[in-house]
């Protein structure tokens, strides 16, 4: 009984039963194998973040933001008086998260690679790339750099997955993927 | 403290004890009273944090979206508060006393401390509920800076937690007496092993809280300038991580207690139970990564190490605890007459006792839903695709309330009549109420798993995004997951009723047990409690086919799911 002393005042000397050995050894290797991926991933996946960080000052990264604006911006996005930027492919590429907004609207060429930089300009938020399902936590202070290649076109959603206050639930941004002409 | 050594059996002066007319343990009349109370308060906290509970999954359910946006975050992170923390450290600490003096035959250490103990605990919770409330902490329970809360919210929190290390304390003098004392021969039961494990693993956790949440509370009065975000997040899920592994531990030691008093169950092998709890303490605070993996400036080096417990070595211990209480329960059935087939010691067990149903489901529940979710969501590459999605509530309600809450509620059946000396009324409720909690907290553990696998966000107001400048129409799947968690969290809900209704009414209103009534009814049944006393041992090699078929299931259903979420991964845009 497990609500009792062992009887056996030596139960580290007690042999195991083999079920025990069997089930120790095979939950040890799916350990391992399940490490094992996680490593293997970074040399065969294509899906793993990059370790590139900067700390940076919210300002400093708003002035960045608002450079790439002034080079790329070809529209508004609908009535919403939001800029829409098409940078050149290959390029550094900003979006920063603020009560309540992505800032600003990217479209991107499908098949490009972009070097992607987020930070926040206030609090933490969450960059939910939907329906892609891709989910980045953003922080004021951290410029977190990434390349991505989008590989299907279409509109898809920044949803905001980190709380961030009361209008948290109307902070949604956009990325445009179209095809390369 | 002059302790009288010469006369152990005698106890300390001024100690008074009875004995348990059940199991013929002495009973230290302070642990009693402790227990008692830390066991009540545990529950008001259940059912007020429960109740908010329901409040938020009635707000996501989209078509019936009770709750303005600021009540809805407001009682979310009261919720959080309430369940997550009080209710579970309160019953911790009654577990704690509970595997130390009553386990151990003696006297609790300092029981003016563990009555201060409880008053700052009691203190700190109320400081954080009125902080929350009052509406100007509406934070989430991990209060993220450098959204600010308050100034009491963290003092609350900070007193709760001073409250809970000096019961801690208690707890670990208490095995000291039992020791100098001579009240147990050779080793601390295996209960009482997991309930020190619970115990050391709250000391570090605690120490995480309190290097983090001084400073905030400093800052937010206005003493500190700047809190770093990520600092923040590394130390504080160093208490919101590591406080769960208390859970777990507990639970784990109420699993082997109930399998023990019930089934007359001894673990397989108590070297074997006793590393499992080892691994626990070693690697499982390592869990702080969990929740920075898809953080910036944090190296994938640093996340897998830690993400992983090493080498899946804490995983490690909570699977050898998931074959070895399946197969000390097989091997106490089969040895108690069932041994026909794979399966009759499991068709025949006490199904109909709740205690014995809420550890089952207890144990199925945190292994199937909550263990390998947490697992595939613990992966560097696998977060991606489920950060802060309803996947990770979805995943933590099967842990700490499919898993923690069930056991401690299935616990709670047994208390009532030892501790509290009283009958379980309304036997029909008590022997239902498992099965209705237990699937109404599966439902909402796999409906939120299933929205946030389809993207949806956790912690947010409305996916429809009324309001909102540009739009965004999550798939009709998602809104489909989303009413029926609604229709799952009412039938938890109702479960979690059933619980407070049946414990609180027998607690205060309860006939007392009588000589007559023990004979009658005995809480331990006598094929388990005192017959299998006296041959205590490690369990002499038994064959097991039936745990070695629901070990074999759990196994591929791991390796299965755990296999498909990378081949989702494999299909969304290439990141480097």
């Amino acid at each position: 009984m497990a609500i009792f002393p062992p009887q056996n005042r030596l139960w580290w000397k007690e042999p195991l039963s083999g079920i025990e050995i069997t089930w120790i050894g095979v939950a040890f290797v799916w350990g391992l194998v399940m490490f094992g991926t996680m490593v293997g991933w970074h040399f065969v996946g294509k899906q793993n973040l990059s370790n590139e960080t900067y700390r940076i000052n919210p300002n400093a990264f708003g002035e960045k933001v608002e450079a790439m604006v002034e080079r790329y911006q070809v529209r508004e996005e609908g009535d919403t008086g939001i800029p829409v930027v098409h940078p050149a492919p290959g390029t550094d590429i900003y979006m920063l998260g603020r009560l309540w907004e992505w800032y600003p609207v990217l479209e991107l060429e499908k098949d490009q690679k972009y070097r992607l930089h987020l930070s926040s300009m206030d609090w933490q938020h969450g960059f939910s790339l939907q329906p892609q399902n891709i989910n980045l936590q953003v922080h004021p202070g951290y410029e977190m750099v990434l390349t991505i290649t989008p590989d299907k076109s279409g509109e898809y959603a920044v949803v905001c997955n980190e709380f961030c206050g009361i209008g948290h639930h109307t902070m949604v941004g956009k990325i445009h993927v179209i095809d390369n002409k | 403290m002059a302790v009288d050594t010469q006369a152990p059996s005698r106890g300390f002066i001024g100690a008074s004890y009875r004995t348990c007319p059940e199991t013929g343990l002495k009973v230290c009349s302070q642990a009693e009273a402790l227990i008692k109370v830390n066991a009540v308060v545990a529950v008001v906290f259940l059912a007020v944090g429960g109740f908010f509970g329901l409040m938020v999954a009635l707000t996501r359910w989209p078509a019936v979206h009770l709750l303005p946006a600021d009540w809805f975050y407001l009682l979310l992170t009261a919720h959080g508060a309430d369940v997550l923390l009080f209710w579970v450290i309160f019953f911790e600490v009654a577990v704690l006393y509970f595997a130390s003096a009553i386990i151990l035959n003696c006297r609790l250490a300092a029981p003016k401390f563990a009555w201060l103990a409880f008053v700052l605990m009691v203190v700190g919770a109320v400081l954080a509920n009125v902080a929350v409330l009052q509406g100007e902490s509406s934070v989430m329970f991990t209060s993220y800076v450098p959204m600010q809360a308050a100034p009491h919210f963290y003092l609350g929190l900070i007193v709760f937690a001073v409250g809970t290390l000096i019961a801690v304390f208690c707890f670990f003098g208490t095995l000291v007496i039992a020791k100098e004392e001579g009240s147990y021969e050779g080793s601390v039961p295996l209960v009482t092993f997991g309930a020190i494990t619970a115990a050391i693993i709250a000391v570090f956790t605690i120490a995480s809280g309190a290097i983090i949440l001084i400073p905030t509370f400093l800052w937010s009065i206005g003493y500190i300038s700047h809190i770093d975000p990520l600092m923040y997040k590394v130390i504080w899920w160093g208490m919101g991580h590591a406080s769960q592994q208390i859970n777990v531990s507990a639970q784990v030691a109420i699993w082997y207690a109930v399998a023990a008093m019930l089934l007359g169950a001894k673990p397989l092998s108590e070297k074997v139970s006793r590393m499992a709890f080892l691994m626990y303490i070693l690697f499982l605070q390592l869990a702080s990564a969990h929740h920075l993996l898809v953080e910036p400036g944090v190296s994938s080096e640093w996340k897998i190490f830690n993400t992983s417990y090493a080498l899946y070595l804490a995983v490690l211990g909570s699977m050898i605890h998931g074959m070895s209480i399946p197969g000390a329960m097989e091997a106490a059935q089969r040895r108690n007459g069932f041994n026909n087939g794979i399966f009759e010691w499991l068709r025949k067990a006490p199904w109909s006792n709740p205690a014995f149903s809420g550890t089952m489901l207890s144990i199925v529940i945190f292994g199937f839903l909550g263990g390998i979710s947490g697992v595939v969501m613990g992966t560097e590459q696998l977060n991606l695709i489920m950060h802060n999605t309803l996947y990770v509530p979805g995943h933590f309600h099967a842990t700490v309330v499919g898993g923690t809450t069930l056991a401690f509620m299935a616990v709670s059946y047994l208390l009532v009549p030892l501790i509290f000396r009283k009958e379980i009324m309304f036997k029909k409720i008590a022997q239902w109420q498992p099965y209705v909690f237990g699937a109404g907290v599966a439902g909402i553990s796999l409906f939120m798993m299933g929205a946030g696998t389809l993207g949806v966000a956790r912690r947010h107001w409305d996916m429809g995004f009324s309001d909102a400048a540009m739009s965004f129409d999550y798939p009709a799947t998602a809104f489909l997951m989303m009413g029926l968690n609604g229709i799952a969290a009412l039938c938890a809900a109702l479960g979690g009723l059933m619980y407070v209704l049946v414990i609180v009414c027998s607690v205060f209103f309860g006939k007392a047990r009588t000589p007559e009534s023990i004979a009658a009814f005995p809480t331990l049944p006598k094929t388990g409690g005192a017959a299998t006393v006296t041959t205590y041992g490690s369990e002499a090699h038994p064959k097991l086919p039936g745990t070695v078929v629901l070990v074999s299931v759990f196994f591929v259903a791991f390796v299965l799911y755990y296999y498909v979420n990378w081949k989702y991964l494999s299909e969304v845009w290439p990141l480097s």
